[in-house]
């Protein structure tokens, strides 16, 4: 006779759905959830309750949950998870992962559902979760069946952390979450359709190392993959190694340090002369975990056409980003780590050494760049200037701190003015641009790193949208630093309508604004306003002295700043507005 | 230019929307698009004819390798290949007008599937072109009503599309 052996998901011990749910998490080394009860998870939050692993963290609205887990993961590298019930705990977090998918951030987001006989029946907080998701997921799963569960979240797991990474959302009915089943979680899963690429082609490695060392005019252009690839150390290396220009995009701040003398600024519409002319002029340029997008080469027809005879070397771990706006000469699709470390090694193998009188003569043209001196603003102001509040900011915390942003003009200030030279410290939403974002990513990073200083960059109109987290700030003492860039403007929108739209401000100032110190204090934290620009930097050192804290500042910054150096919408990297030009 | 993409998938629920809604979501036409369960029945080939410059269409290869669902995709037009849609018509046959009817339906091969006393219902079998003529040489007046399959596709030859 046969002797058969029972299937694994057999052999362990026989738990509900939701307690899976929650021992799935557990396996994962998950530390927090962030999250909002509801119906449809309840028998989750039940399961949450009788155990102490993975500590829930109460968000006040959904949104939020999505933001902390994310900015958790863009700080930690490990995935951030998010529980959220059905229909309106799914759509306020829509925004959170949209967030986190426009900018390949890894999450696990649960969501309750109705009941599976219910589903369809436009049942109470019903809503199509995995339709409404499907866009702005890298992938979403309903499980209809326990038995499915727990090889669905690894499967989760696995999926939002392999490749280019992203959310990836489970969608589970209430009465799955009821029922039980036999409990083991699988070391490992393997799915046919998904085999994200791991290795570079040596042959074009090779090709991409000729390219390098015949440049004459040579530019390393490095984005978020880098720093969500973990590559930031291979970057240094070889921007060293080669003692070539080097500059971030918004996502890849801090992958370079910005501290060395050939890191030439962020590039992109508030990118710096040096780093967008280098771009333009460049004759060899290598693109690391970039994806050439709209706000950094503007109009690619413009960014074709400024050297007709450049070569593009782009590394990338996923093929679809390669020549989707630009096209490339040398694609290498894998890990930029590993691509990295293989370029490395054949570099320092090589007999040749990039051409030293070329090298110096294009360092000398970036010099010339660089002397425009494009980030000055006026350091006698009278008014607080909003770039000498980051520059503080940046001195008082030793650039050590981690600083999240909302979005908009003070978000391009923190990333011009604070000077990152590690990865990971740059917390903010470059490819959605969601404002809101400030206040949760600090909460997350806080419990990432208890120890480590956080500041939240943001502005008046931006620290409005999320601003109900500072409670759950207050409910888990998170003692993030708020620095409220308060210019009575949507600053960014302020500026458009000035430039483009005759100065017709329509609906950008921000009229009856609360008493943002009374407000904080109204939510049991610390409140300070700083009116002038002596005080600004008492005021941080104050906020920053106060360790165990909240602390608000707002700070009343010059209503008519605005960001440069500027490339218009549509047009090319070198048609840059400056300062002066006005 | 024109493409034939053969795209094997998971026979999950949802995962013809992943396909649909990415050809949505990035602005990529599509022309038709067939499917349906294979001799494996975990999974589900479509054929995807869709219209776009070269880097268009490989663009849309690679986002479609990205969804998970996603086995495999291949551009049949690359290569030699095979391409068939069925369509079905039902035309006015009436007087004079039904013994000529019978013989465009034959010379195209078609075959005539239902009958009344007013009208036929023709059964077409070939590319794209060859219904797209059919149609053509039909009195505009006749036809009542058309169906689709759209087009399905192969690769010539011994070669074959595999997980």
């Amino acid at each position: 006779m046969e002797l058969k052996l029972p299937p694994l998901a057999e052999t362990g011990e026989t738990l509900t759905g939701a307690e899976i749910a929650i021992r799935c998490l557990q396996e994962e080394g998950v530390e927090y959830v962030f999250g909002y009860p509801g119906g449809a998870v309840l028998f989750i939050y039940d399961a949450i309750f009788n155990q102490k692993k993975v500590k829930h963290i109460l968000v006040r609205h959904e949104q939020g949950a999505l933001h902390a887990a994310d900015g958790y993961a863009r700080a930690t590298g490990r995935p951030g998870v998010a529980l959220v019930t059905s229909g309106p705990g799914v759509t306020n977090a829509v925004t959170g992962i949209a967030t986190a998918y426009m900018d390949s951030i890894p999450l696990v987001v649960i969501t309750g559902q109705v009941p599976t006989r219910a589903i369809g029946e436009d049942a109470f907080q019903e809503c199509d979760t995995v339709g409404i998701t499907r866009p702005c997921v890298k992938h979403n799963f309903l499980v209809k069946d326990v038995n499915e569960l727990a090889i669905t979240i690894k499967k989760a797991f696995h999926i939002a952390t392999t490749g280019r990474p992203g959310p990836v959302l489970v969608d589970i009915p209430k009465d799955v979450s009821q029922q039980s089943a036999r409990f083991h979680y699988p070391d490992k899963v393997h799915l046919r359709s998904y085999a994200p690429v791991a290795k570079g082609h040596s042959g074009q490695i090779k090709k991409a190392m000729q390219l390098l060392l015949e440049a004459k005019r040579p530019m390393i252009y490095v984005g978020g993959g880098a720093v969500l690839g973990e590559a930031s150390h291979e970057v240094t290396e070889l921007v060293r190694l080669l003692d070539f220009p080097c500059t971030n995009t918004l996502m890849g701040l801090g992958s370079f340090p910005a501290s060395d003398k050939r890191f030439v600024g962020m590039l992109g519409m508030h990118g710096t002369v040096e780093a967008n002319m280098a771009m333009q002029n460049c004759d060899v340029l290598l693109a690391v975990g970039a994806r050439f997008d709209d706000r950094v080469i503007g109009n690619p027809a413009h960014f074709a056409a400024g050297s007709a005879s450049r070569k593009i070397v782009h590394i990338d771990v996923d093929p679809s980003s390669i020549s989707k706006r630009v096209r490339v000469d040398v694609p290498i699709v894998g890990h930029v780590k590993d691509v990295l470390t293989e370029l490395l090694a054949l570099l320092k193998a090589a007999k040749e050494k990039p051409d030293a009188a070329a090298l110096a003569a294009w360092w000398d043209q970036i010099g010339a760049w660089r002397a425009k001196d494009c980030l000055k603003y006026d350091r006698a102001s009278k008014i607080i200037k909003p770039q000498f509040v980051i520059e503080k900011l940046w001195e008082i915390t030793k650039g050590g701190a981690y600083v999240t942003s909302d979005v908009g003009q003070h978000q391009m200030w923190a990333a011009q003015f604070y000077r990152f030279d590690k990865p990971r410290r740059w917390i903010n939403s470059g490819g959605l641009g969601t404002m809101g974002v400030g206040l949760p990513y600090a909460m997350g990073v806080k419990l990432a790193f208890p120890k480590a200083d956080v500041a939240c960059v943001t502005g008046e109109a931006s620290i409005q949208m999320c601003i109900q987290e500072l409670s759950t700030c207050k409910q888990y003492h998170l003692p993030v630093k708020v620095l409220n860039l308060n210019n009575r403007y949507m600053g960014m929108v302020r500026q458009w309508q000035e430039f483009f739209h005759g100065n017709r401000y329509s609906e950008s100032y921000m009229d009856a604004l609360p008493d943002f110190v009374k407000l904080a204090e109204a939510y049991g934290h610390v409140g300070m306003r700083i009116e002038k620009p002596a005080d600004v930097e008492g005021a941080i050192r104050e906020a920053f002295a106060l360790k165990d804290r909240l602390v608000f500042l707002d700070i009343i910054t010059d209503q008519t700043e605005n960001v440069f150096p500027m490339v218009p919408g549509g047009k090319g990297m070198s048609e840059m507005i400056l300062a002066e030009d006005l | 230019m024109r493409h034939i993409l053969s795209i094997l998938v998971e026979n999950e629920a949802g995962a013809l929307s992943r396909v649909a809604g990415l050809f949505s979501a990035r602005g990529y036409n599509i022309e038709s698009l067939t499917v349906a369960p294979t001799e494996d029945e975990t999974m589900s080939r479509m054929t995807i004819v869709t219209t776009g410059s070269d880097e268009v269409v490989e663009q849309i290869t690679k986002q479609l390798n990205k969804l998970v669902d996603v086995v495999k995709v291949v551009d049949l037009s690359e290569g030699r290949h095979i391409e068939r849609e069925l369509m079905l018509v039902k035309v006015r046959a009436s007087g004079k007008d039904r013994e000529e009817m019978k013989r465009t339906a034959d010379i195209f091969r078609g075959r005539i599937i239902d009958v009344t006393d007013k009208s036929y219902t023709i059964e077409l079998t070939g590319t794209t072109d060859k219904l797209d003529a059919f149609l053509e040489a039909l009195d505009k007046g006749a036809i009542l009503e058309t169906v689709r399959t759209g087009v399905s596709g192969i690769g010539r030859g011994e070669w074959v599309l595999k997980a």
